[in-house]
């Protein structure tokens, strides 16, 4: 069963068109995630989705029901904001309650609910606190627990980590994606950042401009993107570019995943080193190169720890089977 | 900054320039206090004198509690402030709600055409305002006074409260929506306890032109049932003969139910005042 379809979806703020014609079908139990750079839309097709923004055409269903001109409260979702949007004047259990109490639920069910919500996000000993007197990711963890109580058909999140500092964002991504398989709930999930997508994602897509660019498993839009955006979106450090011709390759630009090339005393480009970072694990060489933007800068990633020193001069190879070809409009040629 | 707030010099200074405009702004208040207490010819013999025990005289406030009805004129001056404060906040902040929170077609045009309210004075209207209570009985009501207030204090409240619940988190309302509360819900339960200390700064600002007006309570309703309190005292100003002791004492009267109430605000106003200088 689909937990949620689209159908051309269409969304425009005066002349300023931010959605087009956005077709997605989501199944029940599977964890999607939005991404794309900020100004792609991924927020306002959430929002369209909770019925907080109407859409300017187009129909939304939540478990096979048309839910287009329903009510946010109504639609059997649950959203979990950037900046936790508690309510300041209420404590943690007021805070997870409102919602099962305005829906005019018996006590004996809220309690309830609230009790399992709380101990699965170990807030058991803070029920009784404020917003105000709990930490950053604590309050994060409330309201997962506020979207948690209601039972929904889909969960929204909107970039929940992006206020958290990143040795908890790392913690909370696990939680989230272990919260995910216990609840077996279907889950869409906006960010920016693309490490939050390829670990949580059973299903990403990436928008830009208010288009979908490529839908796929994470690994599926790593090992076979279908244009140079995606290409260049996913991966950290993101995929090198460089004219084709300057390397006797077909199409009109050629990427090259920063992993894929090496130091190689034979290579085909030539280039100065201008910064290198060393991570422990492995080591990334800024490379300027002389070549026209974007292949003016490349970035290569080693594995362990080398020596190499800014200034010096290296020569780049690269395996042929990791180079992806893209025409000039920045379609794949495959 | 945190150093220069450490020097014993620089902190000296700020306070001793604080001081001296806290006297110079105490200073006709206290004035008419320590006369209100004096007899008529200790008043014009020595002006800035304690009262003493030869100059000591309640003669003032006993002139003010046996003429006229003074206790009526206050309850006047209470009943039209309070009911206009509570009008202006409310209709005030449900405006500024509409205008920062809905997207509508002459948004903008409505905010500027409520802002131009403050430009222009409303006592430019006089004549018509008259006419307009005169043809509806309103005159020598405390009604009239009430709505010519409200109307006053609108614009100047929507433009503050608009400006601050902009502030309001989005994120925070939508929560609501999703939780199912309404829109009134949402404006009175989420919105108005974070706008608080706007909303203490716009009764303080309305408060105090409201008190002391007398120019309305004059055209629109001298009867004695309805005077208020600045009304009232004018019977002790006379064209030849000013019963000084009168006029001090029912000012230090008036000055009392203010002062409470801006107690009762100033920690919201100043909250409000310097909330976008400590973020």
């Amino acid at each position: 069963m689909t937990a949620l379809s689209l159908e051309r979806i269409s969304k425009s703020f005066g002349p300023v068109e931010v959605l087009k014609d956005i077709d997605l079908e989501v199944s029940e139990g599977e964890f999607v995630v939005f991404v794309g750079p900020s100004g792609c839309g991924k927020s306002t097709l959430l929002r369209v989705i909770a019925g907080l923004e109407d859409a300017t055409s187009g129909r939304v269903r939540i478990g096979g029901r048309d839910v287009t001109a329903t009510p946010p409260a109504k639609r059997g979702i649950a959203m979990v904001f950037q900046s936790y949007a508690l309510y300041p004047h209420l404590d943690v259990r007021g805070n997870m309650t409102l919602g099962l109490k305005q829906a005019g639920e018996a006590k004996a069910t809220i309690d309830e609910r609230v009790a399992v919500a709380a101990r699965m996000l170990s807030l058991e000993g803070y029920l009784e606190r404020r917003p105000a007197e709990l930490s950053g990711g604590q309050r994060q963890r409330v309201a997962i627990g506020r979207a948690i109580v209601r039972k929904p058909e889909l969960f929204l999140f909107d970039e929940p980590l992006s206020n958290l500092d990143a040795a908890l964002r790392m913690a909370t991504r696990v939680e989230i994606a272990r919260l995910h398989r216990e609840l077996g709930a279907s889950m869409i999930y906006v960010t920016h950042d693309q490490t939050e997508a390829m670990t949580l994602a059973d299903r990403i897509v990436v928008l830009r401009d208010g288009r979908v660019e490529q839908v796929g498993s994470p690994m599926d839009l790593y090992n076979d993107p279908d244009n140079q955006f995606v290409a260049g979106f996913l991966g950290a450090p993101s995929m090198n570019f460089l004219p084709s011709a300057a390397l006797g390759l077909p199409g009109a630009v050629t990427g090259i995943r920063p992993e894929q090339m090496s130091i190689s005393g034979d290579g085909p480009v030539a280039g100065t080193v201008t910064h290198v970072e060393r991570l422990g694990g492995d080591t990334n060489l800024l490379v300027a190169t002389g070549m026209p933007a974007p292949g003016d800068t490349l970035t290569v990633r080693l594995f362990g720890q080398h020596a190499h020193e800014v200034g010096e001069t290296v020569r780049l190879g690269f395996a042929r089977d990791g180079a992806y070809a893209f025409d000039s409009e920045g379609r794949r040629l495959r | 900054m945190n150093k220069a707030r450490h020097n014993p010099l620089n902190s000296g200074l700020a306070h001793l320039a604080l001081l001296t405009y806290t006297a110079i702004a105490l200073f006709p208040v206290a004035v008419i206090l320590i006369n209100s207490f004096k007899t008529r010819k200790a008043i014009f013999g020595a002006p800035l004198a304690l009262p003493d025990a030869q100059s000591f005289s309640l003669i003032g406030y006993q002139t003010v509690m046996k003429q006229g009805d003074f206790f009526l004129y206050f309850q006047n001056s209470m009943i039209v402030t309070v009911v206009s404060l509570g009008l202006i906040l409310l209709f005030g902040a449900m405006a500024a709600f509409a205008l920062s929170e809905y997207r509508f077609r002459g948004n903008t045009l409505m905010g500027l055409y409520l802002a131009l309210g403050i430009m222009i004075p409303i006592r430019i209207g006089t004549v018509a305002i008259l006419q307009m209570m005169v043809a509806t009985g309103l005159v020598n009501t405390l009604a009239a006074l009430i709505l010519v207030y409200t109307a006053q204090g609108l614009p100047l409240a929507v433009f503050i409260l608009s400006e601050f619940m902009r502030q309001v988190s989005d994120d925070l309302k939508n929560a609501g929506r999703i939780d199912g509360m309404s829109e009134y819900a949402i404006f009175f339960r989420l919105v108005l306890p974070l706008v608080r200390p706007a909303m203490a700064t716009v009764a303080v600002f309305n408060m105090i032109p409201i008190w002391n007006d007398l120019w309305f309570p004059l055209i629109l309703a001298p009867s004695e049932a309805t005077k208020t309190l600045t009304l009232g005292s004018q019977v002790f100003i006379g064209q030849f003969v000013t019963d000084w002791n009168a006029v001090l004492s029912a000012l230090s009267l008036a000055i009392l139910p203010v002062l409470v109430l801006y107690v009762i605000f100033s920690r919201q106003l100043i909250r409000g005042i310097t909330s976008g200088a400590v973020k």
